[in-house]
C-alpha cells in the first residue's frame, strides 16, 4: 500500500504536527488533510498557527514533532526549494519573483532553455507565453515583471509554482491586494487547477472568498486545531464562533456598568475619514471619559483604523476635529501635539526599546513633546517614572531595571506610562492584552476603566469580545475594512457583535429576534 | 535586454557632449582623438564591465584600485627581478587576483557581512601587499612590453587602435555577452532583485556571489596588466581612486547603485563620457585637470537624480492602481 500511490490517500496528510518557539507553543498537534483537486480553506485568527503551520509544512521552520506525507509518502523538507521539489509550492501575499526581471525571466529563472550556454530567449519568451496563456493571459513577457499589476504577479508566481510540477499549491493570502476583478480572475485560476487534480491551500480572512471558492474548511486558534468541516454545512455564524472562540450561547452581560447616559464632550471626531484601498470613509465620535471598542476580524481595518486617527497613515479624505477646531494629522508628531497616543500591537517590535530602562522608556515620549532642546532633568525623568511605577503598579518597581526583562503585562504598562505620561486626550491602545497572562489582562482592563473616568477618551482593539465588551461604551464593527456597525449602550454585546462581523442579514435576524 | 533606457540616455549625453567639443575645438573629431580616447581609459573600461556586474547583483567592490596596483607591482617585479617570462607572470598574477576575489566573495556570503567592508578590507590588504612587495616604480623592459605599445591597427584619418583598446573592446563585448546572453548574466540581475527571492527561486547565491567578485578581481587584474603596458612599469601607487572612478562610470552608464539594473555598454558609455571630460581640459590647456573630477561629480548627481526620478515615475501607475482598488 505504502508502495504505490493509492487514488484514495489523501494528497497531503499532515499528523500531529506540533512547533514550539522558546516556551511559546505555535502549533500542537495540529492535523490537516488535502484531498487531490480541492479548494481547502485554512483559516484563523493573528497568532492562531496558520503561517507557522505553513512554514513548517514547506520546511522553512523545522517541526518539533509530526508527520507530513504526500500520497502517503512522508517528506521532510528542509527548505522551501526542498519543499518544492517535493510538490508543494507556496505562493505568498508579497510575491516572491523578482520584478526587475523580464516576466519570461521569472518563469524560466535557472531553468532557461539553453543552446552552448546561450539563453534562448525566443524560444523562452514563446514557452512562457504559451504557459501563461494556460492561466488566460496574454501579455508581452519580455516586460519587467515591476510594470505589471499585483494579479498579474501573482498569476506569474502561481504559473511558475506549477509548472515546477506543484502537485500541492499553497496561497498565502493571494487576494489582499487585488480588486474584485482580479479576484474573479484568480478564482478562475484555481478552479480550473483544482480540475487538473492539485491541491490548493487557500489562506484568506475575507470570509465571503472563502465561501466562494473553498470546498472545505480548517480552523486553528491559539496553535490547535479546533475544527475541519466541509464549506457548504459551516454557517457563517460557526465559523467565526470557531474562529474567535466563543459559544454564541453564553453572550455573557459579564458588561460594568459603564452605561450611565451622561452626556459627554467630544474629545475628537472624524467625519467621511478614510483612505482609499486602506480603509472605507468612516465616521467616528470620541469623547471624554469614554471607551471606545474596535471589534472585527483580523485586517477587517481595525488597526488601520486607529492609524489614521493618530495621523501614522495619511488619510486622503475626510475632516478630523480635535475638541471641535478643525486638524491636520500628517504624521504621528502631529497626532502627538494634539494630544493622542497610540499603543501598537507590535509591543516588541513598535513600542518598548528593550535595552533601555522602565524609567527611560517611560519619559521617552514626552521629551520627543518637549523638544530636544528642552530636555527632562535627571530629578524629573525619576519623579515622573516613580510616579507611574506606583499608579500602574509595575514589578518590579525598579525604574532603572531594562525593560526587556519585564513580563509582558508590565511591558505594556510600561507602554501605557510613556503616553500616559504626555497627559493624553486620547489614547488608541492596538491589542493590549495580546500575550499578557491572564492575572495581568484583567489589570489592564481595570486600568483601561480607570484611565476612561478620569476623563481621558479611549479607542481600544481587542479580539477578545468578552473583554471589549466588558470596558467598551461603544463598540465598532468592522468588516472587509469598512465601519459596518456601531453598537452603543445595552447593545453592546458579544451576540451582537459576532452577528455584525458575519453578515448585515444575520445581524437583521438577531436583532428581529431580541 | 534591461537597462537600456537610461544607458540611451548616458549615449545621448556622450554625442551631445562629443559634438559640442567639436564645435570649439574641431579637431576632436577626428580618428586621432578618438584612438587615444579608448587607449587612455582602456584599463578604466576593463575594470569598470567588472564592477558593472558586481552592482548590478547588488554589490560594491572597492579593492579594484588596490588590485590594478598590485598587479602591476607584480609583472614588473616577476619579470625584472625574478625572470619570470611576461607569459607566465600574468597567468600567475590573474590567478592570484581571482582567487583574491574569490576569498572575498565568499566572506560575503559565508559570513553574510556587507560587500562594502569586506572589499574595503580587500582594498587596504591588496595596497598593502603591493608596497610590501616594492615601494618604488620598476620599470619594465621585457620586449613583449615594446612589441605591444608598437602595435596598433592603422585608423583611417591617422588614428591608431592600440593593443590594449582591442583589449578592452574585446573584454566589454564579452562581457556585455555574458551579462545579457547568458544564464549566469540573469542570475546577475536575480541576486541584485533580491537575494531572498533569488534564493527561493533556486538561484545558487553562494556560487554566485563568489564567482561575481571573482570576475570583478580578474578584470581588475587584467586592468593591472593593462595599466602596465600603458606605463611600462610598476609602481604600488598607481591606480590609487580608480575604484572611485570606476564606480562613477557605472553610474553614469545608467546602472543602479542598488542593484538590479543595468548594462555593460553604458558602463563603457560612461567610461567614454569620464574620456571625453578629459580631453577636452587637455584641449583647453588652460583649466586645472582636475576640473574633470568636478566634471565628473556633477554628471554623476545628474544621473543619480535622474535613476530616482525614473525610479519614481515606474512607482508612480502602482499605488494609483492601489488607490483605485478598493
Amino acid at each position: 500500500m505504502q508502495n504505490s500511490p493509492d487514488p484514495a490517500l489523501p494528497l497531503l496528510e499532515v499528523r500531529g504536527i506540533s512547533k514550539s518557539f522558546g516556551a511559546a507553543r505555535a502549533l500542537q498537534e495540529v492535523d490537516f488533510t488535502l484531498r487531490a483537486g480541492e479548494i481547502h480553506a485554512l483559516l484563523g485568527e493573528n497568532g492562531a498557527g496558520k503561517s507557522t503551520l505553513i512554514k513548517v509544512v514547506t520546511g522553512v521552520f523545522p517541526r518539533d514533532a509530526g508527520i507530513v506525507r504526500i500520497r502517503g509518502e512522508a517528506i521532510a523538507p528542509r527548505s522551501a526549494k526542498a519543499a518544492v521539489a517535493a510538490g508543494i509550492a507556496t505562493v505568498y501575499q508579497e510575491v516572491n519573483l523578482l520584478p526587475n526581471l523580464s516576466v519570461a525571466q521569472n518563469l524560466f529563472l535557472d531553468r532557461q532553455p539553453m543552446r552552448f550556454g546561450i539563453v534562448r530567449e525566443g524560444e523562452m519568451r514563446r514557452r512562457a507565453k504559451a504557459l501563461l496563456a494556460d492561466f488566460g493571459l496574454d501579455i508581452d513577457v519580455a516586460a519587467p515583471l515591476g510594470n505589471y499589476s499585483v494579479a498579474i504577479q501573482h498569476v506569474t508566481a502561481i504559473a511558475r509554482a506549477v509548472d515546477l510540477s506543484a502537485r500541492v499549491l499553497i496561497l498565502d493570502e493571494p487576494t489582499a491586494s487585488l480588486d474584485r476583478h482580479e479576484v474573479e480572475i484568480l478564482f478562475g485560476i484555481m478552479r480550473q487547477l483544482a480540475k487538473r487534480g492539485i491541491g490548493i491551500v487557500f489562506v484568506s480572512h475575507f470570509l465571503d472568498q472563502v465561501y466562494e471558492i473553498s470546498d472545505r474548511i480548517t480552523v486553528l486558534r491559539n496553535g490547535r486545531l479546533v475544527g475541519e468541516r466541509e464549506t457548504a454545512s459551516l454557517p457563517r455564524l460557526e465559523l467565526i464562533r470557531l474562529m474567535l472562540g466563543r459559544e454564541l450561547a453564553e453572550t455573557t452581560s459579564a458588561r460594568a456598568s459603564a452605561g450611565e447616559h451622561r452626556v459627554r464632550e467630544v474629545c475628537a471626531s472624524f467625519e467621511n475619514y478614510g483612505k482609499a484601498g486602506y480603509v472605507a470613509p468612516f465616521n467616528l465620535e470620541l469623547r471624554h471619559g469614554e471607551v471606545v471598542g474596535l471589534a472585527g476580524l483580523l485586517g477587517s481595518g481595525r488597526t488601520e483604523t486607529a492609524r489614521l486617527v493618530f495621523g501614522a497613515e495619511r488619510a486622503d479624505g475626510g475632516k478630523a476635529r480635535v475638541e471641535g477646531a478643525p486638524v491636520r494629522l500628517q504624521s504621528p508628531r502631529d497626532g502627538v501635539r494634539h494630544g493622542f497616543g497610540y499603543c501598537p500591537e507590535e509591543r516588541k517590535t513598535d513600542g518598548i526599546v528593550a535595552e533601555l530602562t522602565v524609567r527611560e522608556n517611560i519619559v521617552l515620549a514626552l521629551q520627543a513633546k518637549r523638544g530636544l532642546h528642552r530636555p527632562l532633568s535627571r530629578r524629573e525623568q525619576d519623579e515622573i517614572a516613580r510616579r507611574y511605577v506606583k499608579m500602574l503598579d509595575i514589578r518590579p518597581p525598579d525604574p532603572e531595571r531594562p525593560v526587556g526583562l519585564l513580563s509582558g503585562g508590565n511591558q505594556q504598562k510600561v507602554l501605557l506610562a510613556r503616553w500616559l505620561a504626555t497627559s493624553p486626550r486620547l489614547l488608541v491602545l492596538d491589542e493590549p492584552t495580546r500575550g499578557i497572562d491572564v492575572g495581568a489582562h484583567a489589570e489592564i482592563i481595570r486600568l483601561i476603566r480607570d484611565l476612561c473616568n478620569d476623563g481621558l477618551s479611549l479607542l481600544v482593539i481587542s479580539s477578545e469580545l468578552d473583554e471589549i465588551v466588558t470596558y467598551s461604551d461603544r463598540v465598532v464593527v468592522l468588516r472587509d475594512r469598512a465601519h459596518v456597525e456601531e453598537l452603543a449602550g445595552e447593545a453592546v454585546d458579544v451576540g451582537n457583535i459576532l452577528a455584525a462581523i458575519a453578515a448585515d442579514s444575520v445581524a437583521v435576524a438577531l436583532e428581529a429576534h431580541t | 535586454m534591461r537597462g537600456l533606457p537610461p544607458a540611451l540616455i548616458t549615449a545621448i549625453v556622450l554625442v551631445a557632449g562629443f559634438a559640442a567639443c567639436a564645435v570649439q575645438f574641431p579637431n576632436i573629431a577626428s580618428t586621432r582623438v578618438v584612438g587615444n580616447l579608448l587607449t587612455d581609459n582602456a584599463f578604466l573600461g576593463i575594470v569598470a564591465a567588472g564592477m558593472t556586474f558586481v552592482i548590478i547583483s547588488g554589490g560594491i567592490d572597492l579593492s579594484v584600485g588596490s588590485v590594478i596596483g598590485f598587479t602591476t607591482v607584480f609583472v614588473a617585479l616577476a619579470i625584472e627581478r625574478w625572470g619570470m617570462p611576461p607569459l607566465v607572470a600574468f597567468v600567475a598574477v590573474l590567478a592570484l587576483s581571482a582567487a583574491f576575489g574569490a576569498a572575498m566573495g565568499a566572506v560575503i556570503h559565508v559570513f553574510d557581512l556587507p560587500p562594502f567592508i569586506v572589499t574595503l578590507a580587500g582594498m587596504f590588504l591588496a595596497r598593502g601587499a603591493s608596497f610590501l612587495l616594492s615601494t618604488e616604480s620598476i620599470p619594465i623592459t621585457a620586449p613583449l612590453y615594446s612589441t605591444v605599445s608598437d602595435f596598433a591597427l592603422r585608423l583611417p584619418g591617422g588614428g591608431r587602435l592600440t593593443a590594449i583598446a582591442i583589449i578592452m573592446l574585446v573584454i566589454v563585448t564579452g562581457g556585455a555577452l555574458l551579462l545579457h546572453l547568458t544564464r549566469f548574466g540573469a542570475n546577475v540581475y536575480a541576486l541584485g532583485g533580491s537575494r531572498a527571492t533569488a534564493s527561493l527561486m533556486g538561484v545558487a547565491v553562494g556560487t554566485m556571489t563568489v564567482k561575481i567578485y571573482m570576475l570583478s578581481s580578474l578584470l581588475a587584474g587584467i586592468a593591472g596588466i593593462v595599466f602596465s603596458f600603458y606605463t611600462s612599469a610598476g609602481y604600488s601607487l598607481s591606480a590609487v581612486g580608480v575604484e572611485l572612478d570606476t564606480i562613477a562610470a557605472v553610474v553614469i552608464g545608467g546602472t543602479l547603485l542598488s542593484g538590479g539594473q543595468g548594462s555593460v555598454i553604458g558602463t563603457f558609455l560612461g567610461v567614454l563620457i569620464q574620456g571625453l571630460i578629459q580631453t577636452y581640459i587637455n584641449f583647453d590647456g588652460t583649466l586645472s585637470s582636475w576640473w574633470t573630477k568636478i566634471a565628473t561629480g556633477i554628471l554623476l548627481f545628474g544621473f543619480i537624480a535622474l535613476q530616482q526620478g525614473l525610479v519614481a515615475l515606474a512607482r508612480r501607475p502602482l499605488t494609483k492602481r492601489a488607490g483605485a482598488a478598493s
